[in-house]
């Protein structure tokens, strides 16, 4: 199987690859995926608490090289977004950026999971201090 | 000076050796003759060819008739033709069969079939080193098995069975004995008397002969095995294989095992010190990384390596522009299961998703060990530096003990 321009260029210079301190202010991590079944992504976001912007996006990823890519492209995609934007982000987005081939089409769901899973964990650990900011 | 890309993935296939092609190229024009035309010299000339393929082929498996090898389209023929072949004409007897759970997909589809159509199979597990324990096939038998089926060295890991003994107890049990020989024909001396196989499977593409040709040792004495034909029709091959033989194809599968029964024993030499210099190199400089498959009893060309942390088809990815290697990643199969056989052995899923095969050959040199060697290498260092279970590890996490989510 060949692999498209896209992912060949994030599988050699990945964007953002890296981890914040979990409990640094701010931070949210979503770990998602399983060893056993070949992938496992960490996704992190750091969150402007002032502005609810994504100030800053890292990732780390055990995988093929389209969940390379998958991570790597959502972690670009984050940053600047508000946490409320980050939530629409569609794992058919990253299918179709990407040019996924149908088997590869996990890659773009874990990824998506991994926002999700991120953003929860942000909004879990700054539940009250995140709803006016969200709200402007 | 390298040249790319590398081929180092012999165990799927191997290039056809220029004095292979050499032999063949007359049979495709001038000797174009039908080997079964019993009555003019086009055709007699085609029975010589095909009959002197025929002998250079016992002669690399030790047949003491070259009648006994019938000539079929390549591994995958040979390996049905053998079980169902034996399924069918040995119904009455019995109907199970002794196989193991790391023969190769062939093997293993075949026995499901028969499954499917009333047969009973028992898939011997193997130790972690892939051996099969003699003791456990010896259980497995029951007074309805007619068959034991089992490869003679596999193909991701390498590694070799005894066959002789195995070969002993089927004897001793009157059962016959079939070995898929397909990755051992060629580079480990093999002979069918002296491990009692009473059917072998096996093929010219990997030992730098064509695509599309293989042949099925029969034997004729002591026991006189019987086969029911897949395929029926003017009855060549002795009634086992009908259809015209490929001439040209089988010409180069002849010269091919008589290439490969002259340079054996050097070929092997050569392979095995380059194969071990792969590995120390590997070893010495990644931590975690595994062998797997058994140190010693494996085919010299072979090495298989585990790499935690990092999957393998990103470490593929990762040298796909320059070399040519394969993994047991569930992204690298059709199945998107991860290798069966890594999985045998009782490594974790995860080992099974991160093995590499590197697969040396004829024309491999000492720089492309080395470049191969040293790529590996920077590739899964920093596949690491961006693998979550890397960074968990070195944290002193102990990985099973998160709960993952898993679909």
């Amino acid at each position: 199987m060949a692999y498209s321009d896209k992912v060949v260029d994030h599988y050699n210079n990945p964007r953002n690859v890296g981890s914040f301190g979990k409990d640094t202010p701010g931070v949210g991590t979503g770990l998602v995926g399983a060893p056993e079944c070949g992938d496992v992504m960490k996704l992190q976001i750091k969150v402007n608490l002032d502005t609810g912007v994504i100030e800053d996006a890292k990732f780390k990823t055990f995988g093929c090289g389209s969940a390379i890519a998958s991570s790597s492209l959502a972690t670009e995609w984050l940053k600047g977004k508000t946490v409320d934007e980050a939530a629409k982000i569609k794992n058919t987005d990253i299918v179709n950026e990407l040019k996924l081939p149908p088997v590869k089409i996990h890659c773009s769901v874990l990824a998506e999971d991994a926002i999700k899973a991120a953003l929860a964990d942000y909004r879990e650990k700054n539940a009250p201090a995140d709803a006016p900011a969200s709200s402007k | 000076m390298l040249k790319f890309p590398i081929f180092m993935d012999a165990q799927s296939t191997t290039p056809v050796d220029p004095r292979v092609v050499e032999a063949m190229i007359p049979y495709f024009t001038e000797k174009f003759g039908h080997p079964a035309s019993r009555n003019h010299s086009f055709g007699w000339e085609a029975e010589n060819a095909v009959d002197r393929a025929r002998d250079q082929i016992a002669k690399i498996i030790g047949a003491r008739d070259p009648k006994e090898v019938i000539f079929t389209s390549g591994g995958t023929e040979s390996i049905n033709l053998a079980v169902k072949g034996v399924a069918e004409m040995y119904r009455e007897k019995g109907n199970h069969i002794v196989t193991t759970a790391i023969e190769q997909r062939a093997s293993l589809d075949v026995c499901k079939r028969l499954e499917r159509q009333g047969f009973e199979m028992t898939y011997v597990p193997v130790r972690p080193d892939g051996l099969v324990e003699l003791d456990a096939i010896r259980q497995a038998i029951t007074d309805k098995t007619i068959l034991i089926s089992v490869m003679f060295a596999n193909n991701e890991i390498g590694t070799i069975q005894d066959m002789a003994a195995i070969g002993k107890l089927a004897k001793e049990k009157g059962i016959i004995f079939h070995a898929d020989a397909t990755q051992a024909v060629g580079k480990i001396p093999v002979n069918v008397e002296a491990a009692g196989i009473d059917l072998l499977s096996c093929t010219a593409h990997l030992i730098y002969g064509p695509k599309g040709v293989g042949a099925l040792y029969v034997r004729r004495k002591a026991p006189r095995v019987r086969i029911a034909p897949l395929i029926d029709g003017g009855g060549h091959e002795r009634g086992m294989r009908s259809g015209t033989l490929p001439v040209p194809l089988i010409v180069g599968f002849g010269r091919a095992a008589e290439i490969c029964g002259e340079v054996m024993a050097e070929e092997g030499t050569r392979l095995a010190k380059l194969r071990d210099q792969l590995q120390d190199k590997i070893l010495s400089n990644v931590d975690e990384a595994y062998l797997n498959g058994h140190p010693e009893r494996r085919l010299p060309h072979n090495l298989n390596i585990s790499f935690a942390y990092v999957e393998g088809e990103s470490v593929l990815m990762g040298l796909n522009k320059e070399s040519a290697l394969s993994s047991g990643s569930a992204c690298t199969s059709s199945t998107l299961e991860p290798s069966y056989v890594i999985g045998a052995l009782g490594a974790s899923a995860e080992l099974a998703h991160s093995s590499i095969r590197f697969s040396l050959h004829r024309f491999t040199t000492e720089e492309e060990v080395e470049h191969v060697g040293a790529r590996t290498i920077d590739v899964v260092k920093r596949l690491r530096e961006m693998s979550p279970l890397y960074e968990l590890a070195k944290e002193g996490v102990d990985l099973k003990s998160i709960r993952w989510k898993a679909d």
